[in-house]
């Protein structure tokens, strides 16, 4: 399996990520960060808990990735997603992609988040200011039939 | 057949366990599974039709089940 898809427990550096697509060719690229917010439905939020399924994780964000890269037209596409105990602040998820034109790594780079938040096994727990735990709820994968 | 069957989230929280070692009989499908387990305590309040995989492929309720297979629970999912 190729490493554009990646679960990972340690910090993620987005530059780092964005330092893997481009190519002389590209004169767009896209990063989207996705980060750990202090609130969540009106609740001050302390920080989260990821939690994935993790050998179907990566399978699917890889395929996601790969979905991702036929939209693109170029394979210069990487996800990472961060899982464990995550501070306000942290960074969950860096997306980025390099294209010749920009609308392409702009749809891209959305694509790929908003699949995540479809059908990616993971699940987030938050914690609260006041001591309080929760399962943040979550979206229905699509039917298969 | 005997079923490996991994559980997340709420659904691990509801059982108290993540990984469960189901035996069934032979030609039984994903919601016979579902249905072993919300006789289970702790588990009355899964859902009839929970979203789940196996062998971390989605697949449906009706997916006949094969001795060795790894049959997951999986909450309505919330990455990113």
């Amino acid at each position: 399996m190729s490493d554009r898809a990646r679960i990972t427990r340690d910090p993620i550096d987005p530059a780092a990520v964005l330092a893997r697509v481009g190519a002389d060719e590209d004169g767009a690229a896209v990063l989207f960060v996705g980060v750990v917010r202090n609130h969540n439905e009106g609740e001050d939020v302390d920080g989260l808990t990821y939690e994935a399924y993790d050998a179907m994780a990566t399978t699917v964000l890889d395929e996601i990735a790969g979905e991702a890269a036929e939209r693109l037209g170029t394979p210069r596409i990487v996800v990472v997603h961060r899982v464990g105990e995550l501070g306000v602040g942290e960074v969950s998820v860096a997306i980025a992609a390099s294209s010749p034109h920009r609308p392409e790594s702009f749809d891209a780079t959305r694509y790929v988040i908003e699949e995540i938040k479809k059908r990616l096994p993971v699940w987030k727990k938050e914690h609260t200011v006041e001591g309080r735990s929760e399962w943040v709820d979550g979206t229905t994968p699509p039917a298969v039939t | 057949m005997r079923i490996r069957t991994l559980l997340f989230a709420t659904y691990r929280d509801m059982a108290g366990v993540g990984e469960l070692d189901l035996d069934l009989p032979d030609g039984a499908t994903a919601a016979d599974l579902v249905a072993r387990l919300k006789a289970r305590d702790g588990l009355e309040a899964l859902p009839a039709e929970p979203a789940l995989a196996v062998n971390q492929v989605y697949a449906p309720l009706s997916t006949g089940l094969s001795d060795g297979d790894e049959v997951a629970l999986l909450p309505p999912v919330a990455g990113g």
